[in-house]
């Protein structure tokens, strides 16, 4: 099919109704509303449920109760509305709920700004929610792979009967690229609604439980989550992205809006005679730990729109933290490739 | 091969700023050009100013913002004459709505094109079309994207305004011819 021209945030909207979304809950804030907006319209007309829900944590309940049931189910806010949803995704992550939550990152803490940011790495990779968990989260850098991973997000979320979040930030939202919808996406086995969700026991009851009174059970049931979720989702789920890395000395990390910028900046320095290519991981939990090991890389130069949260997971994949820089902006502002290109000159000359 | 339009459109809300951009990326898809839009959306746009940027490319675009080193810098009030003008590129080109913006543009190697962009529209007898009068500037002097793929059937203005405003297509087809004129006048 031809690529049409879409904003990111309605692009969502659309890539959830092709995966099959059933049923939407969301409250409104910036830099997400239009996806609301469009499903508002457009989910109804697909035999699926809208709901404005009177607050972000009745929208993630309600998605612990679609989801529970058995219905692809998604909900999307920005950083503060995703800070209230966090004792929700606690219980879906708990009751094995699969679900979809798309994050449109704006500058924070508390309200912040309405602009694009990162501020949410740590908010999507570690969560605010209590206990051991793991949540995937897909880091798309363009509308199109925004597009393909809302759809990618719903089968992992079948597949591990797991929340999985998708990390935007305001700029992937509110632009428009060309994006083509007909992209496939594979369609992955996964253990039928019917053995699990409520509505399908048939005088077999179903159990959705967030709670396990009995500690020997409840950590059982956590180690199940570490072996049969967490360990095979990290061999398997991983993706990134390597560009410009074959003759490489020097790597940019950078993923979303950032690694953009980074190509940008990318461009310059070559030009410069520095040889800068970028690692951009894709998932950020799992976070990629194989294009670290590259040992013809001098500096990994991490580059974010917060004050470095990604830089401890690099550290750790690269396995020298002496080997890894930062540069960033935060509170909304987003790094020109001018000041990236400055800051990586500087980083760079220092390191001679 | 392979120029790289980075525009920057800058007014105030109701001057059409965005429409002006949404105008040539969707042409520009048409034509199979890589394509980005991106609009103000802060507090900005809240007090009454908007921009966009957009970039029209035959290679993939990395960083999708034109706040710096704008190739084509399109200014309609004179809040944006100030805050964008300085940000042209060496060798640049600026189009200024010069029925309310009186400065000019000094800076050595960029190009400046003035437009009274009000005065035309009013002339027409239909304010809302100094965009495209601005548009049918633009692409009077630079190839940016084809004027058929504007307004052809199923083109770019179809798009934007919707099917149903199609029948306005031949008066701002004369909007544009004169914005068209006005520029290729100053070249």
């Amino acid at each position: 099919m031809a690529k049409v021209l879409m904003k990111g945030n309605e692009a969502v909207g659309k890539a959830a109704i092709q995966a099959g979304c059933k049923f939407f809950a969301g409250y409104p804030i910036t830099p997400q509303n239009e996806v609301p907006e469009y499903l508002s319209r457009e989910l109804p007309l697909a035999g699926g449920t809208f709901i404005q829900s009177e607050s972000e944590v009745a929208a993630i309940n309600m998605l612990y109760g679609a989801g529970g049931s058995g219905a692809r189910c998604m909900t999307s806010s920005s950083s503060p509305g995703i800070a209230l949803k966090q004792e929700g995704i606690g219980y879906c992550v708990f009751g094995e709920i699969p679900c979809v939550i798309n994050s449109v990152a704006r500058g924070g803490p508390a309200l912040g700004t309405i602009q694009p940011s990162q501020q949410d790495y740590n908010q999507a990779t570690r969560g605010g929610a209590n206990g051991d968990y793991h949540i995937p989260v897909l880091a798309p850098a363009s509308i199109q792979e925004a597009v393909n991973f809302i759809k990618e997000a719903f089968e992992i979320a079948d597949v591990y009967r797991t929340p999985v979040i998708v990390l935007e930030d305001g700029l992937i939202g509110q632009m428009m690229e060309p994006v083509d919808f007909d992209v496939p996406v594979k369609k992955r086995e996964h253990t039928p609604k019917s053995e699990w969700a409520m509505g399908y026991g048939n005088g077999n009851p179903h159990l959705i439980e967030g709670i396990v009174m009995d500690a020997p059970m409840c950590e059982k049931k956590n180690r199940r989550f570490f072996k049969e979720k967490y360990e095979v989702i990290e061999k398997e789920e991983v993706r990134y992205e390597e560009y410009m890395m074959d003759d490489a000395e020097y790597a940019f990390v950078a993923y979303g809006s950032s690694s953009r910028i980074c190509k940008t900046a990318i461009k310059t320095l070559r030009e410069k005679g520095i040889k800068i290519g970028l690692i951009r991981p894709q998932t950020l939990w799992p976070f990629p730990q194989v294009p670290f090991q590259n040992k013809n890389i001098k500096l990994f130069i991490d580059i974010e729109m917060n004050m470095g949260q990604m830089v401890p997971d690099v550290a750790l994949a690269v396995n020298d933290k002496n080997k890894v820089k930062f540069f960033g902006r935060c509170g909304g502002m987003i790094p020109s490739p001018e000041e990236v290109v400055e800051a990586t000159e500087k980083i760079i000359g220092g390191a001679k | 091969m392979g120029e790289t339009y980075r525009m920057s459109c800058s007014g105030f809300g109701g001057q059409g700023v965005m429409a002006l951009g949404k105008l040539i990326v969707y042409a520009g898809m048409d034509e199979g050009k890589e394509v980005s839009w991106v609009p103000s959306y802060g507090p900005e746009m809240r007090g009454g100013t908007a921009n966009c940027s957009v970039i029209v490319s035959d290679e993939p675009i990395a960083s999708p913002i034109v706040s710096q080193n704008i190739s084509v810098n399109v200014v309609m009030n004179l809040p944006s004459f100030h805050k964008f003008v300085p940000e042209t590129a060496k060798n640049g080109i600026v189009f200024v709505n010069s029925s309310i913006i009186s400065e000019k543009v000094e800076m050595p190697g960029v190009k400046a094109y003035y437009i009274p962009a009000n005065d035309i529209a009013n002339e027409l007898g239909n304010p809302r079309m100094i965009n495209i009068i601005m548009l049918g500037a633009i692409l009077g002097v630079l190839p940016i994207v084809k004027a058929e793929s504007i307004f052809a059937s199923g083109g770019a203005f179809e798009h934007v305004f919707g099917v149903s405003k199609a029948k306005f297509i031949p008066g701002n087809k004369v909007a544009f011819e004169k914005g068209m004129e006005c520029a290729k006048a100053q070249m």
